[in-house]
């Protein structure tokens, strides 16, 4: 390896601090490269995992597991009466409950995997699934 | 007896002479155990690299494509699944060595063209793992990993390209 001179000086760090071995260009991609990571770091990593499906439940069987692609309403009916669920541009909520304090209605929109909204009284709930990992994240 | 002779020119030499250099970098780097399964310092384009510089697009591409099956070879990976991936890694880089090696050294030195490189490479490995070799499975999650690698990678080996020519002086600067 004695001969080869990338092994001998200059080493690495005054290469990089040699002004003219960097060129525009190489500014250039490296700036667009970090840029790179940092887009796949957030959009991968710290990104909202977006959500693929709606699954409703009705004491603890699924009444519902549907793509969000299609906009759809369910009525639901539990003990205390009929949960109105509606899907509406990959969203969905919880229209309107007879359950006493409406907490599932108040949780409004829900469209990212793993949210959920439920309606305890009438034991109804409605869940956003990812693509890949549908566990069920009620009981998990 | 027939005595068959292939006559072998100076440039087959020098490709061949290449190729076992970068073949002998890939194996080398092979016997080194990485710190994450699947990224590697991909050495071996170092040699790539002063090859463009030094004796153009066409030799460039047989050095590489010699790499790969020879080396996939003496590895024993020959038309594994990871060969596919380094015949994938390797076209694609080549790809941005026929596009980016036509600028001027003058605005891009080997550094930026190692990045791009190493950037192509690592996304058709990915494209080719998400579409073809695992369908539904999200490989993209892992793909600042092997980004920010190959950004790594690619400063490191261009830089020591760069430096390599610089020394040895055989292409004027610019």
């Amino acid at each position: 390896m004695k001969g080869l001179p990338i092994f001998s000086k200059p080493g690495l760090t005054q290469a990089l601090h040699h002004a003219r071995l960097i060129r525009p260009g190489d500014w250039l991609v490296l700036v667009l490269g970090l840029v790179a990571v940092g887009v796949l770091i957030t959009r991968f990593w710290l990104g909202e995992r977006q959500g693929e499906r709606l699954l409703i439940r009705q004491g603890g069987a699924v009444f519902l597991n549907a793509p969000l692609t299609r906009d759809l309403s369910a009525d639901v009916s539990g003990p205390l009466g009929m949960t109105h669920i509606e899907l509406v541009g990959r969203r969905a909520r919880v229209l309107r409950d007879p359950g006493p304090r409406q907490l599932c209605v108040h949780q409004g929109w829900i469209s990212r995997a793993g949210e959920a909204a439920i309606c305890l009284p009438n034991q109804v709930s409605i869940e956003i699934t990812g693509a890949s990992r549908q566990y069920d994240s009620l009981n998990y | 007896m027939t005595v068959l002779t292939i006559e072998s020119t100076a440039d087959d030499h020098r490709i061949a002479q290449l190729a076992a250099l970068a073949i002998s970098l890939m194996w080398l780097e092979a016997s080194l155990p990485s710190p994450i399964p699947g990224v590697k310092p991909g050495l071996a384009n170092i040699v790539i690299l002063l090859v463009l510089r030094q004796y153009g697009l066409a030799t460039a591409a047989w050095v590489s494509g010699l790499r790969v099956i020879a080396g996939s070879l003496l590895l024993g990976s020959f038309l594994t699944p990871g060969f596919v991936l380094s015949c994938a890694g390797a076209a694609s880089s080549l790809a941005v060595l026929a596009l980016v090696g036509r600028f001027s050294a003058r605005w891009i030195s080997l550094v930026g063209v190692s990045v791009l490189a190493a950037f192509a490479h690592i996304g058709a490995q990915l494209a080719v793992v998400s579409w073809w070799m695992m369908p539904g499975v999200n490989v993209w999650a892992s793909s600042p990993i092997f980004a920010t690698a190959a950004w790594l990678g690619g400063l490191v080996n261009g830089v020591l390209a760069e430096q390599w020519l610089r020394k040895v002086k055989h292409v004027p600067t610019a």
